[in-house]
């Protein structure tokens, strides 16, 4: 199969504007890949690039080792999902998975064995000789993919697939794309606002943000050790709390000070938050790493106001106001406690993370 | 909604319909008139309103209609059996020079106005606004300035009175409205499909050939039923290009002869507008879903 390299890539449009900054990503053989950011942060355009539909302004773009940045793209041998499915309209389901390898010119049996082998994989094999709109949108997605798979390409790339669909199909075909990818064994790169869908689907994540990428790992890796505020308040729903706190020495003891409450730091946080101690610093705190509690320690609870309870069944978030922001907590689904009600939240501080003010990144 | 608000809505959809028949009735009593006229015999005409067929008295007669139609000379029966021979106006040969002229006039502006459009809606080249502002502004110059120039150029390279120099006429004066129409059309076609099939492969012309032709048959189809109509009720262009020689004289130039020698012939001048008539009213009948669908098209999501 096959691999990605992109090398420094940037994308310069007309007038200035810089989509892409020397993006660096390696993507191996038969890899899941997404690329997650906020709209705008050039995830899209990075992806454009590598299908060849954007001129890649500079760097280098390498598809199983060759350099293809000027190579058209019907011969990078890349096959492209998009949002809105881009079917054509006039044709059946059949004609539409059939077009590019009609344009081949590959022989009519093979292309009926292909079509129909990728109808089977989707189960739609009886929708072959509808039009698209007959059909529904997760069908069209289906028809989508289909398209793609009949061209066996090195490489799948998929424009945010699932945007159009409600959120029941997107969860349905999101486990789909990912057993598809299992079966296929191909090599695939995958875009998405939803953090949700590169966690779930992801072997490697890249987290981007106005054309530069902040972070590449793994789901549980991008989540447990972020880098930055940024890929920490992204990946996770609902997104980690940020609190802006002085660190002060109290005789042995380093504190992180919010002003109404203290939190008393882990031996191990010690060691890197002496630098900091007298300046402030964004105290970071997951809602499910947050636990109830009836009274307030000192050290130990973040206090607060209850302002909203949103009460899920399987848990319950509730929006704690402090002094100066708001805590969002994760709590077990029988407590509901009442608006505006006192409420004490003891973080797990093994888990907590420190960002520097001004820079942002983690402090470790 | 109210039922204040649905008893108002009600009320104005009557004004509504009042009015539409009201124009209905207005538009099409002269053409009753006119189909009447035709089917009765001259001295009919001439003596009683064509709204006295109703009564039930006065005959019915297709001898008119093999009189225009028919060649120089015409041979029919008359009410008594007697047969007659009369000098015919030779439509059924303008019928035919009309087609000659109007077909290829719809066919050939409409694929260079659609590939146009295509390469102005999707295509990058330098230059691409500006001619596209060029093509816009041409919309509003009369055909008539150009008349004379291009009659002289014609002049030069011969093409005076032939039918390739007719359709290059009205190949140039339809296609600024052409590929303006078909603009709107083919730019509201979504990027992705375009940028799929060029992923998949096509080049430009398979892409305009597979999908951007089938995706416009709307529009193509009501610019169609406009160009067909304007080509074949054209006199003007018609008689500047085509010259007024009995040969390759179309409808609508047979038709201005006739009233100017048939002056007093109703019987016949009714026929010979019916004959001229009845093609674009086919046409409108049979397209007439494609003719609302483009005057919509664009305007809301197909």
């Amino acid at each position: 199969m096959a691999t990605v390299q992109l090398k420094n890539i940037s994308k310069v449009y007309e007038g200035g504007v810089k989509a892409v900054d020397s993006v660096n990503i390696e993507v191996k053989d038969r890899q899941f890949v997404v690329l997650v950011g906020p709209s705008g942060c050039g995830k899209s355009t990075t992806l454009r690039m590598i299908a060849g539909l954007e001129d890649i302004t500079e760097g280098e773009l390498y598809i199983d080792g060759n350099l293809v940045n000027d190579v058209p793209p019907k011969d990078r041998d890349i096959a492209m999902v998009f949002q809105n499915y881009a079917l054509y309209p006039h044709m059946t389901v059949y004609d539409n998975m059939a077009f590019g390898l009609k344009i081949r010119k590959f022989p009519k049996e093979e292309i009926e064995q292909r079509v129909r082998e990728a109808a089977k994989i989707l189960e739609i094999e009886e929708l072959l000789d509808r039009k698209p709109k007959a059909l529904s949108g997760g069908q069209r997605q289906r028809v989508a993919v289909g398209r793609a798979i009949v061209r066996k390409p090195k490489v799948f790339l998929f424009d945010e697939p699932l945007s159009n669909l409600d959120a029941k199909l997107r969860v349905q075909m999101r486990a789909e794309i990912s057993s598809l990818h299992n079966r296929l064994k191909a090599t695939m790169i995958y875009v998405t606002h939803d953090q949700v869908e590169a966690l779930t689907m992801a072997d490697v994540i890249v987290v981007m943000k106005f054309g530069v990428i902040q972070q590449i790992g793994g789901p549980l890796d991008l989540y447990n050790n972020p880098q930055n505020k940024f890929v920490a308040g992204f990946i996770g729903s609902p997104p980690m709390n940020f609190l802006e706190a002085a660190i002060e020495a109290d005789g042995d003891d380093i504190y992180a000070n919010e002003g109404t409450f203290r939190l008393k730091v882990t031996a191990e946080q010690k060691k890197f938050l002496t630098p900091y101690i007298g300046k402030s610093v964004t105290f970071g705190i997951r809602p499910e790493d947050v636990s109830f509690s009836n009274t307030a320690k000192d050290g130990v609870t973040i206090n607060g106001t209850v302002s909203v309870v949103e009460p899920l069944g399987s848990e319950t978030h509730v929006y704690t106001s402090t002094s100066k922001s708001q805590v969002i907590g994760k709590i077990e689904p029988t407590l509901v406690p009442a608006p505006d009600s006192k409420i004490y939240l003891i973080p797990d501080m093994a888990k907590a993370k420190f960002f520097d003010l001004e820079t942002e990144q983690v402090i470790n | 909604m109210t039922s204040l608000a649905r008893k108002r809505q009600n009320r104005w959809n009557v004004v509504v319909n009042i009015v539409l028949i009201v124009l209905v009735i207005v538009w099409s009593i002269p053409i009753i008139g006119l189909l009447i006229s035709s089917v009765r015999p001259q001295d009919d005409v001439l003596n009683t309103g064509w709204w006295t067929v109703f009564k039930g008295d006065g005959d019915f007669t297709l001898n008119n209609y093999r009189r225009v139609l028919g060649g120089r000379q015409a041979t029919f029966t008359d009410a008594e059996g007697n047969v007659l021979r009369a000098s015919g106006d030779n439509l059924s040969q303008a019928f035919i020079n009309s087609f000659t002229v109007t077909v290829p006039s719809v066919i050939i502006p409409i694929l260079i106005a659609a590939a146009a459009a295509f390469g102005f809606a999707w295509m990058v080249f330098p230059g691409r606004k500006l001619f596209f502002t060029i093509v816009v502004a041409l919309l509003v110059v009369p055909l008539q300035i150009a008349l004379i120039p291009i009659l002289r150029d014609y002049m030069k390279i011969g093409l005076t009175g032939s039918y390739l120099g007719i359709w290059l006429a009205h190949t140039g004066f339809g296609l600024p409205l052409g590929i303006y129409l078909l603009y709107n059309y083919i730019s509201t076609i979504p990027r992705d499909v375009f940028e799929s099939a060029f992923l998949d492969g096509a080049r430009p012309m398979v892409i305009f050939v597979r999908l951007v032709l089938p995706l416009s048959v709307p529009a193509i189809a009501s610019l169609g039923i406009f160009q067909f109509l304007w080509v074949w009720n054209d006199l003007l262009v018609a008689l500047v290009f085509l010259g007024g020689t009995s040969d390759v004289a179309v409808l609508t130039q047979r038709l201005a002869n006739m009233v100017g020698s048939r002056g007093q012939d109703w019987h016949l001048l009714t026929a010979g507008a019916f004959v001229v008539m009845i093609v674009p009213i086919l046409v409108f009948f049979f397209l007439q879903r494609y003719f609302v669908q483009g005057l919509m098209a664009g305007s809301v999501k197909g």
